[in-house]
């Protein structure tokens, strides 16, 4: 049978005492600010992430209340009581404000909610447990990743404060920051906050990146091929690369950005003979292998659990290995088709169809081996597994609408209007955060050694599950029928479904609110976990050790047996 | 044993950051790489530039029109040259007449391209004030021509089987240079 996760794994869990800890733990402070250990640093980046997230739902919050009746109803008095402008002024501050808070809700969730869960707290955590490492490759480089994140959100949250169009305050150009826009369109510094953020959020990623290739290509315990290892490392592994070979082009084009802002070149102004349309082009080689980055680990995570509550080791575990190697492949060369109506030709065109198709093959053996995954299986529909199994089905839809976008003549009409909203928002919002929602119900208990009340926990997927659909559903209509992205205000015949769609927000912010309480009621409660909560379909390495973990672990290297085939 | 699992450590993180530096001197070498691909490929429509004059004429009739925009910094009134018809192939001279609309010497500079895009492969200029600053004084008018032949090969294109017009377009900014 050929499948590698770590059912046949003869780990070495004994010689740990639970209780007593390594006399040089460091304590209080000290032991979080100056860490080196990775599962501090994974706690360390969930609660930045989560914290963010909050910001980042706060402030599509009050987009949604704007868009919930056509006209403007807040953020001109919003404009008003933050900037102390009045009458038509605020009016134009108001519009503009939308525009600021649609960037940084974008920024904050992809760059300081979404990525740190992912890449920064469950690879760091998680990752060197599966393979069987007593930590990272490089401890202290895994600190400073993390602490460059703080100071990037901090950016990002000044250049709110600060001056972006003539009299107007935060940067309103979009995560995407296309120039002239970018340039001319917002010359004073909140731009330039915004990319500087941009600049060290992209320095942390591809640090923490050398990291975990290192830690996995060098650190993986006696017996461990690469086609034992599990799929989450596997997705890890693929992610990183990702971050590494993408970063950077992000980082040169912003820096141009930055040069054209600020010192008078021309890279991207066609006066000096420059070409916006080359920032494009960098910044969607970038941009579009990151939406993979964002949603290759949650991958990762969906297969454990989806074998775990199954009681069956994953279908087609190489064809699932390989499929993560392709979508991160193909990510490089389909960046384009963001760009269909920037007057690319039709030959060029046509191959960016024809690439972005490709790109649904490996998904669909995703999607396939998971289902198939779960036939026959002795299914349990605990916590982890519902948020896994509205992943697949959300993902699913998200993915068919990527699809139907990737037609160049559809995107003609749907081209930044809702339906493209719609679209990101079932891969990531939906897709991505469901998987993270998934890996933290599931590695809750290892993580803090305590269960929490499922009972609740389903409330709070069923009703996040209802709003986030009630969000998104209707901005399929709202984009078919017209309705263009990022403006504040809308003709009266798209109010039905905005408003449906601030209701669905309203439920998903409850269920929030749920999330905290579950939260709050586990540590309360402190029901003991036990070192596997999930019995038998459990079967990778962090299992075997306690719950928490000890400080240190595996002061004996597991020995993965090699007849796990 | 830990030295070497250390330089094993260090070896692969030397060549992942050795990726890193690559493929960021990778976008900024894709800037005149980018350039250059414009030109060798017509890419965007950019425009060929000729030495040598046209071949020969074919049958096959070309109406090219042209345009012209101002940046709003550059307080030039431009009109651009009439349309011209003819058969592909010949040669034409046409001219551009820019006004300094000011009181003051006022420096600006000029770019291009044609649409359709793909027709900038066979778009062949012998003359034009592409890229050159031009400085006007108060108020004075200059001419400023243009030589330029549609290549023949056109015809072997079957993409551009259905062009009848091909738009040349001149965007006037004003120079970085400009001081006062």
């Amino acid at each position: 049978m050929a499948h590698a996760e770590a059912a046949h794994l003869e780990a070495e869990a004994t010689g740990h005492d639970h209780l007593t800890r390594d006399p040089d733990t460091p304590r209080g402070w000290r032991r979080w600010v100056y860490s080196t250990n990775h599962k501090d640093i994974g706690i360390m980046y969930l609660v930045f992430s989560i914290f963010a997230g909050v910001v980042g739902a706060i402030l599509s919050g009050f987009m949604r209340m704007e868009l919930q009746e056509p006209g403007i109803q807040i953020f001109h008095g919003l404009a008003a009581m933050a900037y102390g402008v009045e009458g038509d002024s605020a009016l134009d501050a108001g519009k503009h404000m939308f525009n600021v808070f649609t960037t940084a809700h974008a920024l904050i969730m992809v760059f300081f909610a979404v990525m740190p869960a992912t890449m920064g707290g469950f690879a760091n955590y998680f990752a060197p447990l599966q393979i069987g490492a007593p930590d990272t490759a490089f401890p202290r480089i895994n600190n400073i990743a993390f602490w460059l994140l703080p100071p990037a959100f901090l950016l990002t949250v000044l250049s709110l404060f600060f001056e972006g169009p003539a009299g107007m305050y935060g940067s309103g150009g979009g995560w995407t920051i296309y120039p002239p826009f970018a340039t001319s369109g917002q010359p004073g510094p909140a731009m330039d906050f915004v990319i500087l953020s941009l600049h060290i959020a992209g320095a942390s990623s591809i640090l923490g990146a050398i990291n975990l290739i290192t830690t996995i290509l060098n650190m993986r315990a006696p017996g461990m091929t690469l086609h034992k290892m599990p799929l989450f490392a596997w997705s890890v592994l693929v992610t990183a690369f990702l971050l590494l070979l993408a970063l950077p082009v992000l980082a040169g084009a912003i820096t141009m950005l930055l040069t054209d802002r600020n010192f008078g070149t021309t890279f991207f102004n066609p006066a000096g003979g420059g070409d916006p349309i080359l920032f494009q082009h960098l910044f969607w080689f970038f941009g579009h292998p990151e939406v993979y980055i964002m949603i290759l680990p949650g991958f990762g995570i969906i297969s454990h659990i989806v074998a775990t509550f199954s009681r069956k080791p994953v279908f087609g575990y190489l064809a699932m290995v390989y499929a993560m190697v392709a979508i991160g492949f193909i990510g490089f060369v389909v960046w384009a088709h963001h760009m269909y109506t920037t007057g690319l030709s039709l030959d060029v065109q046509r191959y960016f169809v024809a690439a972005t198709m490709v790109i649904a093959v490996p998904t669909g053996v995703k999607i396939f081996s998971w289902i198939a995954t779960m036939w026959g299986g002795s299914i349990t529909f605990r916590t982890p597994m519902l948020w896994a199994i509205g992943f697949i089905f959300l993902f699913t839809v998200g993915g068919v609408t990527g699809v139907v976008l990737a037609n160049a003549g559809a995107d003609r009409a749907l081209h930044d209007t809702y339906y493209v909203v719609a679209h990101f928002h079932y891969v990531l919002s939906l897709g991505a955060v469901f998987t993270m929602f998934a890996g933290w119900y599931y590695w809750y208990p290892k993580m803090f050694g305590l269960m929490y009340n499922e009972t609740l926990a389903n409330i709070h997927f069923w009703v996040m599950f209802v709003g986030v659909n009630l969000i998104f559903f209707p901005q399929h209509f709202l984009g078919l029928a017209g309705m263009p992205r990022r403006y504040i205000d809308y003709p009266d015949a798209f109010a039905l479904w905005n408003r449906v769609s601030s209701i669905g927000y309203y439920i998903t912010f409850v269920s929030l609110l749920i999330f905290f309480w579950v939260m709050i009621e586990a540590v309360l409660k402190k029901r003991r976990a036990g070192d596997n909560p999930w019995g038998d379909g459990a079967t990778t390495l962090e299992w075997t050790l306690s719950s928490p973990p000890p400080f240190h672990q595996f002061s004996t290297l597991p020995r993965i047996k090699s007849d796990a085939h | 044993m830990a030295a070497t699992a250390e330089r094993r450590n260090e070896k692969v993180a030397m060549t992942l950051a050795g990726i890193v530096l690559g493929m960021t001197g990778l976008a900024f070498a894709s800037v005149p790489l980018y350039q250059l691909f414009c030109q060798v490929t017509g890419y965007g429509g950019t425009t060929q530039v000729a030495t040598d004059a046209p071949k020969g004429v074919i049958d096959r009739q070309m109406t090219v029109r042209f345009d012209s925009n101002i940046d709003s910094a550059l307080a030039w009134q431009v009109t651009p040259a009439r349309p011209v018809s003819g058969q592909v192939g010949a040669l034409e001279t046409v001219t551009y007449r820019a006004t300094n609309t000011t009181d003051k010497p006022l420096t600006g500079m000029a770019v291009f391209n044609v649409v359709p895009e793909k027709a900038g492969y066979y778009f062949n200029k012998m003359e034009c004030f592409c890229f050159t600053e031009q400085t006007l004084a108060p108020g004075e008018t200059v001419d400023m021509p243009i030589v330029f032949f549609v290549d023949p090969e056109i015809d072997q294109n079957h993409d551009l089987d259905t062009v009848r017009e091909i738009t040349l377009s001149y965007t006037f900014y004003a120079s970085n240079t400009e001081g006062s």
